[in-house]
This record gives C-alpha cells, sequence and structure tokens, in this order.
C-alpha cells in the first residue's frame, strides 16, 4: 500500500502523510475546497483518474460543516481515491469541477438540488433532479429536512429547455408516460424533418428519496431497499451496498459465497443482455430473433426460481454472504443449460448479423464517439462499445474476479451494433465465468456473520461492475453506529448525457433502437 | 429467411397451454395462527410492516398479515421459531380491495405470564371478494367481456414489476391469446396497469392519464409499491405510497415483483373470467 501512497502523494503534489488508507484498495485525502479542482486536474492528468461518484454529506450537527466528496477509479493502481472537502454551512457553496471534467456536471448540480451547495464556476446552474414545481429552499438530504415533509407545489420554471430556431425547426414533447412497457421519462426533440438537431432530457420523475430512506430504516433491513433502486439490476446493486457496509463492519465473505456472488453478477448481467438484444431486434421491426431472445430470457429466469427460488435473483445476496447455496445438482443443471444456451445465443447473433436488413439499421446508428465518451466520462458496457477499456471486475477486482480468468469486450464503432456486440461477447464471457466458477466452487460456510451494530462514525465505499456498468454505493454511520448517509451511483446516472450526443443527427424513428442499445435506467438514476 | 422459417417450423409452438400451473417454491408466507404464539419475531424481521402486531384491548393482542405490501423476502420464514410461518407457493393473488388482502387474528394474552393464545380468525372489513367481484362487474356492464386493452403506466416502479409485466408478452406466456392486449395511448386503453410506488414527481402524470382513458376504466395496481409502497413506504416526500392514494384501484396484484403468471391472473380477475383468490396455499410441511 505505501508504494501506491507515494505515487498517489507524488501525483497530487501532496505530503504522503495525508494519504489515509483506511480499507483495502481505497485510499482518502481531505482538502480545502479550495484545491478540489487542482486535485481533480491532477488525479486526472497523472494517474489517468475516473470519476465514478461525487456527493455531499450533511455533517453539520457534530462537526459544523457540510463535507464534498469526489471519488476517482485509478485502474492502473487497483485503488479508489476519495477526496473530500469541507464547505462552512455560511457560506454553501464549492468550486466546480465540471468544466473541466463533465462528469461531474449532474453531480454537482444534484449536490445543489438536495443539499443548497452552490458548484461555482458551474457552466450551467439549473435544477437537474428537481422539478419545476418544488419549491425553493427545500433540500430534501440535508439531515433537518424531515422525509415525510410533504412539500407544496409551485408554479415554476427553472428548467427550461432551450429552444432551437429557424425554418421549419420544430419540437416533438414525448414522455413521461411512453407507448411501451418502459420507465417514465421526458425526451424533448427537435427536429427538421426527420433528423434530429438536438435532444433535451428531464428525468426524475421516479425519484424515490431512496437515499433519504437508507437514513430511516434499520441497517439489517436495507439490503431489500438496494435490490429495489433498480428492479434488473438486483444484484449488482446489493453486492455494490453489501461491500460497502461489509468493509464498513470489517467482516470477511468466505470464498464460496464470493465465488456464488460472481455467479449470481453473471447470471444478470446474462439475462439482462438478452432480453436487450432481443429488443434491439423488436425495435427494427425484426420478431423471429425477437421472440427467440424472450424465449431464451424466459429459460433462464425460469431455471434461476428453480435454483434460488427467485426469477430476479432478488433476495440471493445477505451481508457476510449469500443466502442461498448451489448443490452439486443445481450447479449441473446450471451446466447444461448453460451448455445449450450457448448454442441457441450463438445462433441468435448469427441470425442478428447475418440479415442486411438488421444491420442496415445499426450500423453507424447512435454513435457515441470515443472522445465524447471520454470527455463526458460514459463507464461500463456503453464506454466498452466507444473503445474504453475499462472494466471493474478487471481494475479493481471484487468478490472472486481476481481468481477468474476472463477477456473484457472492447468495441471501437460507439454505434447501435457496437453496443450490441459488446453485449454477445459479455454473454459469452459470463458462459466461461459460470463455467469456471462452478468448478472452483470451494467448501466454506456461506456467509460470515455481521456484528450486532455497525461501528460509529465509519465509512467505506462498496462497488461492483454489473451488467450496465460500475454500481457505487459509499455508507457512512453516525456517532451511535446508525447509516448518517447512504450514497448510490447507478451508472446510468453518468451515461445518460452520453445519449444526447449519441441521437443528434439520427432520424426520430431510429431513436428507440439507440435508447435500448444504452437501456439506461430510470429508476437507478433518479433513486 | 428460407432458414429462418425451417428453424421457427422446426422450434414449433413454444407457448405453454396452462401457465398457472407453474408453481412458484416461493409465492407468499402462509402463517399457521392457531400455532403462533405471538413472539413477534416475524414482525421484527420485515422489512416493510406487512406482519405487524398491536394491542386490540384489555388481555388481547392481534397479529395482521398483509400480501398487500409483502415484499417476499422470506425472513418471515426463517425468523419464526415456532415453524408457524411457512413458504406459500401461490404465485396467483389478486384482491379488490386492501383488506382483503389481509389476515388478522386474534390472540388472549395472559396476564399472569404474557403468554399468548390463539382465539379467533378475525373477520376483514369491507366488501367480500364475491361482492366486489359482482360491483365491477355491474360497473363495467359486460362492456369489457372478451378482451382488454392495457395501458401501463410506471408511476414510481423499480422497473421490476415492468420485467414482469413484459414477460407476460413473451412467446411462453402470450398473454394476447387471452384477449389481453398492451397498447400505446391511455386513449386506447380500458385498463390501466399502474405500477409504484406513485412518487410526487409522477402523481400529475398519473391522474392526466386517468383522465384522458375512457370509462368505464379499470385501475389494476401492481407490485407491493403499487398495493402499499412496499419498501418505498408511504408518506413520504418523493414516494407517496399505493396507487389507492391517487387514484380508485379495482384490483390490486401483489408480490414483488408479481410473476408473470400472477400478473395475467390479475388481469383476468379484472375481466371477470377468473375467480379473485386472496389466501396462499400453504406448501406441504417437510
Amino acid at each position: 500500500m505505501s508504494m501506491v501512497t507515494a505515487e498517489i502523494a507524488n501525483a497530487l503534489n501532496v505530503a504522503e502523510y495525508r494519504i489515509q488508507a483506511r480499507q483495502p484498495g481505497e485510499v482518502a485525502i481531505e482538502v480545502r475546497a479550495a484545491d478540489l479542482p487542482f486535485i481533480a486536474d491532477a488525479a486526472v492528468q497523472g494517474l489517468n483518474a475516473r470519476l465514478l461518484s461525487l456527493f455531499a454529506a450533511d455533517e453539520r450537527a457534530r462537526r459544523g460543516r457540510f463535507v464534498v466528496h469526489h471519488v476517482w477509479s485509478l485502474p492502473k493502481l487497483d485503488t479508489f481515491l476519495s477526496v473530500s472537502a469541507p464547505v462552512d454551512p455560511a457560506e454553501p457553496s464549492f468550486p466546480s469541477i465540471t468544466a473541466r471534467h463533465p462528469a461531474a456536471n449532474w453531480f454537482e448540480r444534484e449536490v445543489m438540488d438536495y443539499f443548497g451547495l452552490v458548484p461555482e464556476g458551474h457552466p450551467n446552474l439549473e435544477r437537474v433532479a428537481l422539478h419545476d414545481d418544488w419549491p425553493e429552499g427545500a433540500w430534501a438530504l440535508r439531515k433537518d429536512f424531515d422525509p415525510e415533509t410533504q412539500v407544496p407545489r409551485v408554479e415554476g420554471s427553472f428548467h427550461p429547455f432551450r429552444p432551437v430556431t429557424g425554418e421549419g425547426v420544430f419540437q416533438v414533447p414525448v414522455g413521461p408516460v411512453h407507448a411501451g412497457i418502459i420507465e417514465p421519462g421526458h425526451f424533448r426533440f427537435d427536429v427538421a424533418g426527420e433528423p434530429v438537431l438536438y435532444l433535451q432530457l428531464r428525468l426524475f420523475y421516479v425519484h424515490k428519496g431512496i437515499e433519504k430512506r437508507f437514513e430511516r430504516l434499520p441497517w439489517p433491513h436495507t439490503l431489500f431497499l438496494a435490490e429495489s433502486i433498480s428492479g434488473d439490476t438486483a444484484v449488482g446493486h446489493a453486492l455494490a451496498y453489501s461491500h460497502a457496509i461489509e468493509r464498513l463492519a470489517e467482516v470477511e465473505v468466505p470464498a464460496r459465497a464470493q465465488v456464488l456472488r460472481a455467479v449470481l453478477l453473471e447470471l444478470e448481467r446474462m439475462y439482462n443482455h438478452i432480453a436487450d438484444i432481443g429488443a434491439l431486434a423488436t425495435d427494427v421491426a425484426f420478431t423471429v430473433p425477437a421472440s427467440r431472445a424472450q424465449a431464451q430470457r424466459e429459460g433462464l429466469v425460469r431455471l434461476y426460481e428453480r435454483l434460488f427460488g427467485t426469477r430476479l435473483l432478488r433476495g440471493t445476496i445477505a451481508f457476510g454472504g449469500v443466502k442461498h447455496d448451489l448443490t452439486p445438482e443445481g450447479a449441473d443443471a446450471l451446466r447444461r443449460h448453460l451448455r445449450m444456451l450457448e448454442r441457441e445465443f450463438d445462433s441468435l447473433i448469427t441470425l442478428l448479423i447475418d440479415s442486411g436488413s438488421f444491420t442496415d439499421r445499426v450500423d453507424v446508428t447512435g454513435v457515441l464517439s470515443n472522445q465524447v465518451a471520454r470527455d463526458l466520462g460514459i463507464v461500463g458496457m456503453a464506454a466498452r462499445a466507444s473503445g474504453i477499456d475499462a472494466d471493474l471486475r478487471r481494475d479493481h477486482p471484487h468478490d472472486a474476479y481476481s481468481s477468474l480468468t476472463f477477456e473484457v469486450p472492447v468495441e471501437s464503432g460507439g454505434d447501435v451494433r457496437a453496443r450490441l456486440m459488446v453485449r454477445a461477447r459479455e454473454v459469452e464471457q459470463s458462459f466461461r465465468i459460470v463455467s469456471r466458477a462452478l468448478d472452483m466452487l470451494p467448501d466454506t460456510p456461506l456467509r460470515s456473520s455481521m456484528p450486532d451494530a455497525l461501528p460509529a462514525d465509519a465509512a467505506a465505499l462498496g462497488w461492483a461492475e454489473a451488467w450496465r456498468g460500475p454500481c457505487v454505493h459509499w455508507a457512512a454511520t453516525d456517532e451511535r453506529g446508525q447509516l448518517m448517509r447512504v450514497k448510490i451511483t447507478d451508472p446510468s446516472f453518468l451515461n445518460w448525457p452520453g445519449l444526447t450526443h449519441a441521437v443528434p443527427g439520427n432520424i426520430i424513428p431510429d431513436f428507440p433502437v439507440i435508447n435500448k442499445s444504452f437501456n439506461l435506467s430510470y429508476s437507478g438514476n433518479d433513486r | 429467411m428460407f432458414k429462418i422459417i425451417v428453424d421457427s417450423i422446426k422450434t414449433g409452438v413454444i407457448t405453454e397451454s396452462r401457465p398457472f400451473d407453474v408453481r412458484p417454491s416461493f409465492g407468499f408466507p402462509v402463517i399457521d395462527f392457531p400455532r403462533c404464539t405471538l413472539c413477534d419475531e416475524c414482525a421484527r424481521a420485515c422489512p416493510t410492516g406487512a406482519i405487524h402486531s398491536q394491542a386490540s384491548g384489555p388481555g388481547q393482542r392481534t397479529l395482521s398479515l398483509s400480501y398487500a405490501s409483502c415484499i417476499q423476502c422470506r425472513a418471515c420464514v426463517e425468523a419464526c421459531p415456532e415453524n408457524a410461518v411457512s413458504a406459500g407457493r401461490d404465485a396467483e393473488v389478486a384482491a379488490f380491495t386492501r383488506p382483503q388482502l389481509q389476515q388478522t387474528a386474534s390472540f388472549d394474552v395472559d396476564a399472569a405470564t404474557g403468554a399468548c393464545r390463539f382465539r379467533q380468525m378475525d373477520v376483514q372489513p369491507g366488501p367480500s371478494l364475491e361482492e366486489s367481484a359482482a360491483a365491477l362487474r355491474d360497473r363495467i356492464q359486460g362492456r369489457l367481456g372478451r378482451s382488454l386493452h392495457v395501458r401501463q403506466v410506471d408511476a414510481g416502479s423499480c422497473n421490476g414489476c415492468e420485467l414482469e409485466i413484459a414477460a407476460t408478452t413473451n412467446p411462453l406466456f402470450d398473454l394476447e391469446r387471452f384477449g389481453v392486449h398492451f397498447v400505446a395511448s391511455p386513449r386506447h386503453a380500458d385498463v390501466l396497469l399502474v405500477t409504484g410506488p406513485v412518487t410526487r414527481n409522477m402523481e400529475v402524470a398519473l391522474q392526466r392519464t386517468y383522465e384522458a382513458t375512457p370509462e368505464p376504466r379499470v385501475v389494476v395496481a401492481v407490485g407491493a409499491c403499487g398495493c402499499s409502497g412496499g419498501i418505498f413506504g408511504e408518506g413520504g416526500y418523493a414516494a407517496l405510497g399505493g396507487v389507492d392514494r391517487i387514484l380508485p384501484v379495482d384490483v390490486y396484484i401483489p408480490g414483488c415483483p408479481p410473476r408473470p403468471q400472477g400478473i395475467l391472473n390479475g388481469l383476468l380477475v379484472a375481466m371477470g373470467v377468473r375467480e379473485a383468490r386472496t389466501v396462499a396455499q400453504a406448501s406441504p410441511r417437510v
């Protein structure tokens, strides 16, 4: 660790003693708020840092301050860097890093919306999370805001849509209630004829106050809440959250559970990727592969029901391990099913990419260039389809991934086809990972016991590379060991701005297939 | 093209003729109330308050179990020291009111020892299943008898219910053969299939969607959140709670998320084709 801290201290140009190594794979430094931009620049230039989360916490009651946190992934060092800076409640503002690091854009505005701390120097100081009818001065994540406050609706226009003018230019509003069976969000297309000139988003329709709710529930019940952040990523979020709580409580997860957790995460990846590939076919009206993909997905979730008693893998993760074991018969059934599925899946992909009418629709559609993806800090599957080689399973291995060998598929096109191919290749890797994991299942208990109470005044990060990308959670306790603040970062939060860059230049009828190729979560984004 | 046709003929029909025969390993918990000693372990383990006990008078307590808020986590089954809570295997639970999804039992408390003894099952307030079914039938006056056009509205869901609603359209379940069809606009819909917890930011959109739906409109609430707010609770600043806090709900389909056959069953209950059933059958004790 000391070599890592030395390298970080050197790159950030700070004294090494200021870098605290608290938990494995995570170092922290506290700086003055004014230094946040310099640290951000130095981390990106010297350490190839990538921003994965940015948030605030309200410590006024005990320490008379707010704290702003930046969480950076340092992939080369297998370490996360948490940079924190105090903010004086008398001067509720902090320096923005968005102009130079656009990944911070929504994060900083969300801090403004929920804490009332203003990111000074932010190029677009509009609301992002709060809707127009939310009054000014009600900051939901401050500790003195009662979670059951009935906030009055007011007239307001804090979030204007930017007008696009010109002869024949008009706006097409879509949502929040959509035509399909999908989540709610509002899209505003500015079009000239068919081609889209500009796309604006308004999300946060399904903001449920989940981060606030974490502070309210008794901590042993909070894992169920983590599973409901995004229903398609139950394992991903449950894992990231359990990691945070286990690291906070310094509990080691037994080896068998670590392997089973990797299996569960891959099973979640498989059913989602296969369903998405089918949905891409649906969106270009190619029904045969769409039906096949749906049947394959249904076969998988029924197998999960047989093995774990739950179709969408809810309730499989426990603090300290996993809830259900996989019997030798169960493992055999899984192997047999995956062997059969591998052949079917292969023929599904062949059917798609051999059809000119399909590839015509997905090639060079919805391109997110490598440069834009880098600038915006796009993560996960969408980043890998734009040539960014990043994957927490390899760069910051969690669970059993350090002992499982696998490839991280990367495509360079950045179009719908590239995102399709990354998914297809990831499913193939998942087959390998599960097969290897089942061969090496160690014989240990399924879970470690958790303490009755969490340690007081502690904080830890937890992460997992779920099917969309990195789920990053931060949990902190107060002086009584109660959860003081939980920050959830779903990969969708970083990736939604990418969609607004991938759509312009395409025609409106291609929007569904572009949107589906990202398949971002609304619930995970809005929380 | 030729290969696609040959493959499809080889695959044949994969739609299941009897979708309701699929029994999940865990549907909803079943409490054997006469066995219960009211130790409260299950109520403490329950993350949503679906199991709840309270004093109901001098020397009396009640224990209630509500499927409306059950997220099917099994914590109660694992917590019960008396093995009085077991894993039910019914996926097809649907009702017309929230109280119909609740069971309550009264217990006598021994003043000296504090021990609790089961006395009786209480009658739930409100109409019975048959009365509600008849009332719904009267209201729609046979107009929706043979088919339903459904508009799904996500009013705050985590997307779990949406995945399972979408699964009802897959080739195995194929709900269109029952005359159920998902439509793109509320103006084409007979039924609003609403998932929740209704959020503050979706409340207005949900209300407007309801107003855009022609009479006789039927509202079906889906999922623990749609039925009761689920793990997100009710009365929060952002998550307001169950759909019935905003709209009159005709049918409740509980579960977290409900399985596709449960959703299909609930829609057929709304149509009056299947009878509503609200008490899960216990699996045989082993």
